[in-house]
Protein backbone atom coordinates (compact mmCIF):
# COMPACT_ATOMS: atom_id res chain seq x y z
CA UNK A 1 0.00 0.00 0.00
CA UNK A 2 2.49 2.50 0.99
CA UNK A 3 4.19 1.39 -2.45
CA UNK A 4 1.47 2.37 -4.42
CA UNK A 5 0.94 5.86 -2.30
CA UNK A 6 3.77 7.06 -3.46
CA UNK A 7 3.38 6.77 -6.54
CA UNK A 8 0.65 9.69 -6.13
CA UNK A 9 1.57 13.24 -6.32
CA UNK A 10 0.71 15.56 -3.17
CA UNK A 11 -2.42 16.90 -2.89
CA UNK A 12 -2.58 20.78 -2.94
CA UNK A 13 -5.73 23.09 -2.01
CA UNK A 14 -6.11 25.53 -4.45
CA UNK A 15 -7.78 29.24 -3.54
CA UNK A 16 -9.01 31.68 -5.87
CA UNK A 17 -10.10 35.22 -5.71
CA UNK A 18 -12.24 36.26 -8.26
CA UNK A 19 -12.42 40.24 -7.59
CA UNK A 20 -10.04 42.61 -6.42
CA UNK A 21 -11.08 43.28 -3.04
CA UNK A 22 -13.00 40.11 -2.25
CA UNK A 23 -11.51 37.59 -0.10
CA UNK A 24 -9.44 34.12 -1.44
CA UNK A 25 -12.09 31.18 -1.29
CA UNK A 26 -11.24 27.48 -1.43
CA UNK A 27 -12.44 26.05 -4.74
CA UNK A 28 -11.10 22.75 -4.63
CA UNK A 29 -8.13 20.31 -4.56
CA UNK A 30 -5.35 18.81 -7.27
CA UNK A 31 -2.76 16.68 -7.44
CA UNK A 32 0.71 17.91 -8.08
CA UNK A 33 4.44 17.58 -8.28
CA UNK A 34 4.98 21.10 -7.14
CA UNK A 35 3.79 24.22 -6.17
CA UNK A 36 4.66 25.66 -8.98
CA UNK A 37 2.90 23.04 -11.38
CA UNK A 38 0.17 23.19 -8.95
CA UNK A 39 -0.80 26.69 -9.48
CA UNK A 40 -0.44 25.88 -13.43
CA UNK A 41 -3.17 23.23 -12.73
CA UNK A 42 -5.35 25.37 -10.76
CA UNK A 43 -5.59 28.01 -13.59
CA UNK A 44 -6.28 25.30 -16.12
CA UNK A 45 -8.68 23.39 -13.58
CA UNK A 46 -10.64 25.79 -11.63
CA UNK A 47 -10.51 29.39 -13.34
CA UNK A 48 -11.69 28.28 -17.10
CA UNK A 49 -14.70 30.26 -17.30
CA UNK A 50 -11.96 33.93 -15.97
CA UNK A 51 -13.39 32.88 -12.31
CA UNK A 52 -10.00 34.22 -11.11
CA UNK A 53 -7.87 37.16 -10.52
CA UNK A 54 -5.36 35.79 -7.96
CA UNK A 55 -4.98 31.98 -6.64
CA UNK A 56 -3.31 30.60 -3.94
CA UNK A 57 -2.36 26.98 -3.43
CA UNK A 58 -0.90 25.27 -0.20
CA UNK A 59 -0.48 21.47 0.14
CA UNK A 60 -3.11 20.10 2.18
CA UNK A 61 -0.70 18.12 4.17
CA UNK A 62 0.38 22.14 5.65
CA UNK A 63 -2.85 22.48 6.82
CA UNK A 64 -3.66 21.95 10.44
CA UNK A 65 -7.24 21.69 11.02
CA UNK A 66 -9.54 21.79 14.05
CA UNK A 67 -10.81 18.11 15.41
CA UNK A 68 -14.38 17.53 15.30
CA UNK A 69 -13.72 15.84 18.99
CA UNK A 70 -12.11 18.97 19.82
CA UNK A 71 -15.74 21.24 19.02
CA UNK A 72 -16.44 20.93 23.24
CA UNK A 73 -13.65 22.40 24.26
CA UNK A 74 -13.53 24.88 21.14
CA UNK A 75 -16.34 25.79 20.80
CA UNK A 76 -19.06 25.08 24.00
CA UNK A 77 -17.82 27.90 26.18
CA UNK A 78 -18.57 30.53 23.85
CA UNK A 79 -22.60 29.65 23.68
CA UNK A 80 -23.21 31.14 27.35
CA UNK A 81 -21.07 34.92 26.57
CA UNK A 82 -24.35 36.46 25.14
CA UNK A 83 -22.66 39.90 25.95
CA UNK A 84 -20.21 38.63 23.25
CA UNK A 85 -22.26 39.75 20.52
CA UNK A 86 -23.60 43.17 19.69
CA UNK A 87 -27.22 41.92 19.96
CA UNK A 88 -27.01 41.33 23.62
CA UNK A 89 -26.67 45.34 24.59
CA UNK A 90 -30.16 47.49 24.22
CA UNK A 91 -29.41 50.55 22.26
CA UNK A 92 -30.52 53.95 24.03
CA UNK A 93 -33.25 55.56 21.73
CA UNK A 94 -30.70 58.35 20.79
CA UNK A 95 -28.78 55.76 18.84
CA UNK A 96 -31.16 55.99 15.72
CA UNK A 97 -29.31 54.37 13.09
CA UNK A 98 -26.99 51.61 14.23
CA UNK B 1 -0.29 42.14 -53.18
CA UNK B 2 -3.48 41.02 -53.85
CA UNK B 3 -6.10 40.37 -50.66
CA UNK B 4 -6.18 37.14 -51.86
CA UNK B 5 -2.48 36.99 -50.81
CA UNK B 6 -3.82 37.80 -47.53
CA UNK B 7 -6.23 34.97 -47.44
CA UNK B 8 -3.44 32.22 -48.44
CA UNK B 9 -1.40 33.39 -45.80
CA UNK B 10 -4.36 33.75 -42.78
CA UNK B 11 -5.25 29.76 -43.83
CA UNK B 12 -1.81 28.57 -43.94
CA UNK B 13 -2.01 29.98 -40.33
CA UNK B 14 -5.37 28.97 -39.47
CA UNK B 15 -4.11 25.56 -41.02
CA UNK B 16 -1.29 25.07 -38.40
CA UNK B 17 -3.41 25.93 -35.66
CA UNK B 18 -6.06 23.66 -36.71
CA UNK B 19 -3.92 20.24 -37.46
CA UNK B 20 -2.30 21.03 -33.55
CA UNK B 21 -5.17 21.82 -32.15
CA UNK B 22 -6.70 18.45 -33.35
CA UNK B 23 -3.81 15.95 -32.98
CA UNK B 24 -3.71 17.49 -28.92
CA UNK B 25 -7.42 16.76 -28.60
CA UNK B 26 -6.25 13.01 -29.07
CA UNK B 27 -5.14 13.47 -25.49
CA UNK B 28 -8.93 14.56 -24.30
CA UNK B 29 -9.81 11.79 -22.02
CA UNK B 30 -6.54 10.16 -22.00
CA UNK B 31 -4.09 12.43 -20.71
CA UNK B 32 -1.40 11.35 -17.66
CA UNK B 33 -3.64 12.03 -14.81
CA UNK B 34 -7.16 14.37 -14.66
CA UNK B 35 -5.30 17.60 -14.21
CA UNK B 36 -2.87 17.35 -16.98
CA UNK B 37 -5.85 16.25 -19.04
CA UNK B 38 -7.72 19.03 -18.67
CA UNK B 39 -4.66 21.62 -19.59
CA UNK B 40 -4.07 19.91 -22.53
CA UNK B 41 -7.75 19.96 -24.14
CA UNK B 42 -7.19 23.79 -23.34
CA UNK B 43 -4.37 24.36 -24.95
CA UNK B 44 -6.19 22.37 -28.04
CA UNK B 45 -8.77 24.86 -27.95
CA UNK B 46 -6.48 27.35 -27.66
CA UNK B 47 -5.19 26.06 -31.16
CA UNK B 48 -8.85 25.44 -32.83
CA UNK B 49 -9.69 28.91 -31.03
CA UNK B 50 -7.10 30.44 -33.08
CA UNK B 51 -7.57 28.62 -36.39
CA UNK B 52 -11.33 29.77 -35.94
CA UNK B 53 -10.49 33.27 -36.13
CA UNK B 54 -7.64 33.15 -38.90
CA UNK B 55 -10.39 31.33 -41.30
CA UNK B 56 -13.11 33.72 -40.44
CA UNK B 57 -10.59 36.36 -41.45
CA UNK B 58 -9.66 33.89 -44.72
CA UNK B 59 -13.08 33.84 -45.22
CA UNK B 60 -14.46 37.29 -45.00
CA UNK B 61 -12.08 38.11 -48.28
CA UNK B 62 -12.54 34.77 -50.28
CA UNK B 63 -16.11 34.16 -49.20
CA UNK B 64 -15.57 30.54 -47.53
CA UNK B 65 -16.79 29.18 -44.50
CA UNK B 66 -14.56 27.78 -41.79
CA UNK B 67 -16.40 25.10 -41.96
CA UNK B 68 -15.52 24.68 -45.63
CA UNK B 69 -11.99 25.48 -44.80
CA UNK B 70 -11.58 22.81 -41.85
CA UNK B 71 -14.03 19.58 -43.01
CA UNK B 72 -14.25 19.72 -46.84
CA UNK B 73 -10.72 20.31 -48.06
CA UNK B 74 -8.37 16.84 -48.70
CA UNK B 75 -4.56 16.82 -48.27
CA UNK B 76 -3.08 18.33 -50.55
CA UNK B 77 -5.45 21.21 -49.82
CA UNK B 78 -3.99 21.86 -46.29
CA UNK B 79 -0.59 24.06 -46.21
CA UNK B 80 0.39 23.36 -42.50
CA UNK B 81 4.51 22.56 -41.52
CA UNK B 82 4.43 18.67 -41.47
CA UNK B 83 5.36 19.76 -37.73
CA UNK B 84 2.22 20.16 -36.72
CA UNK B 85 0.53 16.97 -38.36
CA UNK B 86 2.88 14.11 -36.56
CA UNK B 87 1.08 11.93 -34.54
CA UNK B 88 0.85 12.49 -30.59
CA UNK B 89 3.40 9.87 -29.97
CA UNK B 90 3.97 9.41 -26.12
CA UNK B 91 3.67 12.39 -23.93
CA UNK B 92 7.28 13.19 -24.08
CA UNK B 93 7.30 14.01 -27.80
CA UNK B 94 3.80 15.91 -27.27
CA UNK B 95 5.73 17.78 -24.84
CA UNK B 96 8.68 18.25 -26.91
CA UNK B 97 6.62 19.24 -30.37
CA UNK B 98 4.86 21.75 -27.95
CA UNK B 99 7.97 23.24 -26.80
CA UNK B 100 9.39 23.81 -29.94
CA UNK B 101 6.46 25.41 -31.62
CA UNK B 102 5.63 27.69 -28.47
CA UNK B 103 9.29 28.84 -28.77
CA UNK B 104 8.92 29.56 -32.11
CA UNK B 105 5.07 30.75 -31.43
CA UNK B 106 5.56 33.24 -28.94
CA UNK B 107 8.36 35.41 -30.72
CA UNK B 108 6.61 35.07 -33.87
CA UNK B 109 3.05 36.22 -32.46
CA UNK B 110 4.59 38.92 -30.66
CA UNK B 111 6.30 40.22 -34.26
CA UNK B 112 2.80 39.24 -36.06
CA UNK B 113 0.65 41.52 -33.60
CA UNK B 114 2.45 44.67 -35.45
CA UNK B 115 1.06 43.56 -38.86
CA UNK B 116 -0.32 46.00 -40.81
CA UNK B 117 -3.46 44.30 -41.73
CA UNK B 118 -5.44 45.17 -38.17
CA UNK B 119 -7.18 41.59 -37.91
CA UNK B 120 -4.13 39.64 -38.40
CA UNK B 121 -2.93 42.29 -35.55
CA UNK B 122 -5.54 41.86 -33.30
CA UNK B 123 -5.77 37.82 -33.60
CA UNK B 124 -2.20 37.59 -33.11
CA UNK B 125 -2.10 39.87 -29.68
CA UNK B 126 -4.70 37.80 -28.17
CA UNK B 127 -3.11 34.48 -29.39
CA UNK B 128 -0.05 35.50 -28.02
CA UNK B 129 -0.82 35.42 -24.50
CA UNK B 130 -2.05 31.93 -24.48
CA UNK B 131 1.03 30.98 -26.18
CA UNK B 132 3.12 32.44 -23.48
CA UNK B 133 1.39 29.94 -21.17
CA UNK B 134 2.02 27.45 -23.04
CA UNK B 135 5.87 28.15 -23.41
CA UNK B 136 5.47 28.37 -19.71
CA UNK B 137 3.94 24.39 -19.58
CA UNK B 138 5.79 22.82 -22.13
CA UNK B 139 9.73 24.01 -21.01
CA UNK B 140 8.60 22.79 -17.80
CA UNK B 141 7.41 19.49 -18.68
CA UNK B 142 10.59 19.27 -20.75
CA UNK B 143 13.06 20.40 -18.09
CA UNK B 144 10.69 17.77 -15.56
CA UNK B 145 10.71 14.60 -18.15
CA UNK B 146 14.66 15.32 -19.20
CA UNK B 147 15.53 15.98 -15.14
CA UNK B 148 13.32 12.99 -14.47
CA UNK B 149 13.50 9.09 -14.31
CA UNK B 150 15.88 6.93 -16.65
CA UNK B 151 13.07 6.44 -18.65
CA UNK B 152 11.93 9.69 -19.25
CA UNK B 153 14.76 11.02 -20.27
CA UNK B 154 15.43 8.42 -22.46
CA UNK B 155 11.41 9.02 -24.20
CA UNK B 156 12.20 12.75 -24.22
CA UNK B 157 15.95 12.33 -25.90
CA UNK B 158 14.41 10.58 -28.54
CA UNK B 159 11.83 12.80 -28.96
CA UNK B 160 13.73 15.96 -29.51
CA UNK B 161 15.68 13.38 -32.38
CA UNK B 162 12.66 12.08 -34.08
CA UNK B 163 11.04 16.63 -34.26
CA UNK B 164 14.48 17.96 -35.35
CA UNK B 165 14.05 17.17 -39.35
CA UNK B 166 10.66 19.28 -39.08
CA UNK B 167 12.32 22.32 -36.81
CA UNK B 168 13.70 24.38 -40.34
CA UNK B 169 10.03 24.48 -42.38
CA UNK B 170 9.10 26.80 -39.50
CA UNK B 171 11.47 29.56 -40.28
CA UNK B 172 11.19 28.98 -44.49
CA UNK B 173 10.24 31.84 -46.28
CA UNK B 174 8.42 32.04 -49.60
CA UNK B 175 7.66 34.45 -52.54
CA UNK B 176 4.15 34.73 -51.02
CA UNK B 177 5.22 35.22 -47.48
CA UNK B 178 8.30 37.51 -48.17
CA UNK B 179 6.15 39.77 -50.09
CA UNK B 180 3.71 40.06 -47.38
CA UNK B 181 6.62 40.55 -44.96
CA UNK B 182 7.59 43.35 -47.13
CA UNK B 183 4.31 44.94 -47.16
CA UNK B 184 3.79 44.81 -43.09
CA UNK B 185 1.52 42.31 -43.05
CA UNK B 186 3.90 38.92 -42.18
CA UNK B 187 6.47 38.46 -40.53
CA UNK B 188 10.46 37.47 -41.26
CA UNK B 189 10.45 33.79 -40.30
CA UNK B 190 14.09 33.54 -40.93
CA UNK B 191 15.19 36.40 -38.08
CA UNK B 192 13.17 34.37 -35.25
CA UNK B 193 15.69 31.61 -35.85
CA UNK B 194 18.56 33.09 -33.06
CA UNK B 195 15.93 33.81 -30.34
CA UNK B 196 14.51 30.30 -30.60
CA UNK B 197 17.36 28.90 -30.70
CA UNK B 198 18.18 30.93 -27.25
CA UNK B 199 14.86 29.97 -25.93
CA UNK B 200 15.23 26.18 -26.81
CA UNK B 201 19.18 25.91 -25.82
CA UNK B 202 18.58 27.33 -21.88
CA UNK B 203 15.21 24.87 -21.30
CA UNK B 204 17.79 22.04 -23.36
CA UNK B 205 20.73 22.78 -20.37
CA UNK B 206 18.50 22.98 -17.58
CA UNK B 207 16.84 19.69 -18.22
CA UNK B 208 20.46 17.88 -19.04
CA UNK B 209 19.51 16.92 -21.97
CA UNK B 210 21.96 16.88 -25.51
CA UNK B 211 21.43 19.74 -27.75
CA UNK B 212 18.95 19.34 -30.63
CA UNK B 213 20.43 17.65 -33.45
CA UNK B 214 20.64 18.98 -36.92
CA UNK B 215 21.18 16.89 -40.14
CA UNK B 216 17.91 15.75 -42.17
CA UNK B 217 15.10 18.26 -42.69
CA UNK B 218 12.16 18.30 -44.78
CA UNK B 219 9.31 20.53 -45.79
CA UNK B 220 6.32 20.59 -48.21
CA UNK B 221 3.67 21.01 -45.87
CA UNK B 222 3.21 24.41 -47.37
CA UNK B 223 2.74 23.04 -51.14
CA UNK B 224 0.70 20.24 -49.92
CA UNK B 225 2.94 17.61 -49.96
CA UNK B 226 2.16 16.18 -46.48
CA UNK B 227 3.49 13.41 -44.34
CA UNK B 228 1.17 10.14 -44.73
CA UNK B 229 -0.11 11.02 -41.10
CA UNK B 230 -2.25 14.35 -42.06
CA UNK B 231 -4.59 12.46 -44.25
CA UNK B 232 -5.56 9.77 -41.34
CA UNK B 233 -6.39 13.04 -39.32
CA UNK B 234 -8.53 14.55 -41.78
CA UNK B 235 -10.21 10.93 -42.21
CA UNK B 236 -10.99 10.99 -38.13
CA UNK B 237 -11.57 14.79 -38.48
CA UNK B 238 -13.75 15.63 -41.40
CA UNK B 239 -15.75 12.45 -41.53
CA UNK B 240 -18.90 13.89 -40.50
CA UNK B 241 -18.87 16.42 -43.39
CA UNK B 242 -18.06 13.42 -45.48
CA UNK B 243 -20.81 11.06 -44.31
CA UNK B 244 -23.99 14.01 -43.64
CA UNK B 245 -22.46 16.42 -46.25
CA UNK B 246 -24.12 19.85 -44.88
CA UNK B 247 -25.21 18.35 -41.61
CA UNK B 248 -25.23 20.67 -38.58
CA UNK B 249 -26.40 20.49 -34.80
Amino acid sequence: MSAEQSHHMPLFEVFVRSKRGLDHKHVGSLHAEDHRQALEYARDVYTRRSEGASIWVVKSSDIVASQESEAESFYDPMDDKPYRHATYYELPDEVSNM
Amino acid sequence: MTERDVAVFAIRLGDDALVLGQRLTEWCGRGPFLEEDLALSNTALDYIGRARFLYQFAGSITGESEDRLAYTRDVRAFSNHLIYELPRGDFAFTMVRQFVIDAFMVPYLEALSASTCADLAAIAAKAVKESRYHLRRSAEWVVRLGDGTAESRQRVTQALTDVSGYIDELFEMDALESDLHARGVAVDRVSLRPLWQRTVAATIAEANLPEIGTGWAVRGGREGIHTEHLGFLLAEMQFMQRAYPGSTW
